[in-house]
């Protein structure tokens, strides 16, 4: 079955997509448009391979459930540390959102690409590549009778546990934002600071706590494509331009995380759909690879010209609140 | 009296705006961020290569200055540097977030390739230079005006528009690399012209960057001018403000805008050209180098002083220079360059905020008055 073949490609293309774009929904409904996210996807990616490595190196026999905590751990610690350093520049030390978050991404993504050229020496081990297949078979593990249900199972089935978990995170996050009085909070927050402000919101608080779990949210996504889409083999480089698109991503899902499940399959159909088509030489492929973008951008401009109030970017998008300015 | 005569409990610290500051001072506190960034990176490179630091910093400066071809390579890669920085800076003091210059450099770079490809043999050279300056300038100007269009007339939110225009500019060029790859199919376009020169631009006195250099310089001159001096640069400035007192005193913001990304495009598309035709002489989709995000650091942190940024630029790249030689000294990934230059931009970033705000501590005798 090709086409179920092609939707579960499209799912696992899709789910770093998922984490990153829930991560910078939560962030942005904070007010904050953090563009470090690809380079916290990259140190999300990198933090797992570094638990994973050292436990690799370290341990004699593998346990499960420690192969899985670990990098887990490890992973959500450093994108964790970046967000900090994000919120710490932008909402205490005042900086601008897009120069600091600029900068984040350059030293996140050359902090990945560092550790996961040089770790391997760092250590002072032997092994002449960062080859986690051991742990990132633990990640693998999908439900057991998947592969008896025939094109049902591959496509709803035979994923990983952070496949699911992305979905529930997203269902969550949804439930969250419109549902509860921390999200109401939150969108406060991210609509009218000053009005959030002055009904007695701690607007610094909530930014912080957004773009930091926003951004231990989105460093799963790297993890998820190290362990289960590389089969823990890191490359440089070879998350690519995801976190980019992970942030088209939020424009296309109009800030909703619920819409970002269908979004991200669809984009991550968008992203491999050159390789499903006959006789695509490999020019064509790249003008493929382009459809995502150009996708978002139709988008972009259309919920602009309708400006129907739900489908706006938070009023107070990566615009600076400080009290005693206004 | 409603004054009350209760113990109200000052904060540890306060944070209070400045209403201004002495420039020494200023300076003096870039100084001392921008020193203790270096001890930092000096730090951060000793604990992973466990190297005398002195031999270290030593390292860096043998990098970027070691020899005559290395000088040169400074220079040629400041000016690139510079040549982005200056073009992104118009729209940035209109507060237009403007994060595609990436893909407008791209596309620039594109049109010129494109015209040495396709009319390298066709037309005389000084011909040829003239239509690929044409191209060049009016695809960064497109590439610009398209997100601005939409921002004018629908507030388009136009840092996600130019953000997603880069990766278009990306796949285009990688669509034409594969299409004129030499040999067919390889995905590189290799150099173009080789035997002809067709479309290089000149070397003047046997120094192949020189000319960029003077273009560029020339260019970051007339940005500086144009900002401070002329009218157009004014209401740039005004726009950047308030967007509503630019409009009650009369001036066209929609015009305004879609005017100065048009600048600031075709001056994108212009360092596309020396990228293509005066440094690399091929087009690659690594053409641009991330020059378009750098350049936006390097122009904020030089408050968008087009002379300032001579220096952000010239910091920035010493420091990538420096920090290759240290990697490939001390054979570590190439990478290393991007978290040292990360570190540096943090450490920036954070003394602007001990230049416009002062901290205050809570006084210890706060009762006594």
């Amino acid at each position: 079955m090709m086409w179920a073949g092609f939707l579960q490609r499209a799912i696992m293309q899709g789910i770093p997509l998922l984490y990153g774009s829930t991560g910078e929904i939560i962030t942005e409904k904070s007010g904050m448009l953090n563009l470090g996210i690809p380079g916290i996807m990259y140190v999300g990616g990198i933090g797992g391979v570094i638990g994973a490595f050292l436990y690799e190196q370290n341990a004699a026999v593998l346990n499960p459930l420690l192969a899985v905590l670990i990098p887990l751990l490890c992973s959500m610690t450093g994108s964790l540390l970046m967000g900090l350093i994000y919120s710490f520049l932008t909402v205490t030390l005042r900086a601008n959102q897009n120069v600091t978050g600029l900068a984040l991404t350059t030293f996140g993504v050359g902090f990945g690409n560092f550790f996961g050229g040089s770790l391997a020496k760092l250590t002072g081990s032997d092994v002449p590549s960062i080859n986690l297949t051991a742990t990132s078979a633990f990640f693998r593990t999908s439900l057991p009778f998947s592969d008896q249900l025939g094109w049902f199972g591959q496509i709803f089935l035979s994923h990983s546990f952070l496949a699911y978990a992305a979905i529930v995170i997203a269902l969550l996050c949804s439930f969250i934002l419109t549902k509860t009085r921390v999200g109401l909070h939150l969108r406060a927050v991210g609509e009218n600071p000053a009005t959030a402000d002055a009904a007695g919101i701690n607007v610094g608080k909530y930014k912080y706590l957004a773009t930091c779990i926003g951004s231990m949210i989105a460093g799963l996504g790297g993890l998820y494509y190290v362990m289960d889409y590389a089969n823990g083999v890191w490359s440089n480089d070879g998350f690519g331009d995801r976190g980019w698109l992970a942030i088209a991503l939020v424009i296309f899902a109009v800030w909703r995380p619920n819409f970002g499940i269908l979004g991200s399959i669809l984009f991550g159909g968008l992203y491999i759909v050159h390789n499903y088509i006959r006789d695509l030489d490999v020019s064509g492929q790249e003008l493929f690879k382009m459809l995502p973008y150009v996708v978002t951008i139709l988008f972009l401009v259309i919920i602009s010209i309708r400006s129907k109030r739900e489908a706006q970017p938070p009023a107070h998008l990566g615009l600076p609140y400080f009290r005693e300015e206004r | 009296m409603p004054h009350s005569e209760q113990k109200v409990r000052e904060p540890l610290f306060h944070i209070a705006k400045r209403d201004s500051i002495v420039w020494w001072k200023a300076w003096l506190i870039r100084g001392v961020v921008l020193l203790a960034a270096l001890v930092f990176a000096g730090l951060v490179s000793f604990l992973l290569t466990k190297e005398n630091p002195l031999r270290i910093y030593m390292t860096m400066l043998e990098g970027a200055f070691g020899t005559q071809r290395r000088i040169w390579g400074l220079m040629q890669n400041l000016a690139m540097l510079l040549c982005v920085s200056v073009a992104v800076t118009p729209a940035f003091k209109m507060r237009f977030w403007n994060i595609g210059a990436e893909g407008q450099v791209l596309i620039g770079g594109l049109a010129t390739a494109a015209c040495m490809i396709l009319l390298g043999d066709k037309l005389p050279n000084p011909l040829l230079l003239l239509v690929m300056i044409a191209a060049s300038v009016a695809a960064g100007a497109v590439w610009g005006v398209i997100p601005a269009f939409f921002r004018a007339n629908w507030q388009t939110n136009e840092t996600l528009f130019t953000l997603m225009m880069n990766y278009i500019a990306i796949q285009l060029v990688s669509f034409f690399t594969y299409k004129w790859s030499v040999p067919k199919g390889s995905g590189q376009v290799g150099v173009i012209n080789r035997a002809t020169h067709a479309g290089w631009l000149p070397s003047l006195g046997g120094h192949d960057y020189l000319i960029n250099i003077i273009i560029v310089l020339l260019i970051t001159f007339a940005m500086y001018v144009y900002l401070k001096y002329s009218k157009q640069g004014y209401e740039i400035a005004v726009v950047g403000e308030s967007e509503n007192t630019a409009r009650y005193i009369g001036i066209p913001v929609k015009k305004v805008i879609i005017r100065t990304m048009l600048i600031s495009g075709a001056i994108c598309g212009i360092s596309g050209l020396l990228m293509v035709a005066g440094t690399d002489h091929t087009i690659s989709r690594d053409t641009a180098a991330g020059r378009g995000f750098t350049a936006i650091m390097v122009s904020w942190l030089a408050k968008f002083n087009s002379f300032y940024m001579i220096l952000t630029s010239f910091l920035i790249v010493f420091l990538q220079k420096g920090a290759t030689e240290i990697s490939t000294a001390f054979s570590l990934n190439e990478s290393f360059s991007d978290i040292i230059t990360g570190i540096i931009i943090f450490f920036i970033i954070s003394s602007e905020f001990f230049i416009q705000y002062s901290v205050r501590f809570r006084r210890k005798e706060a009762a006594a008055s």
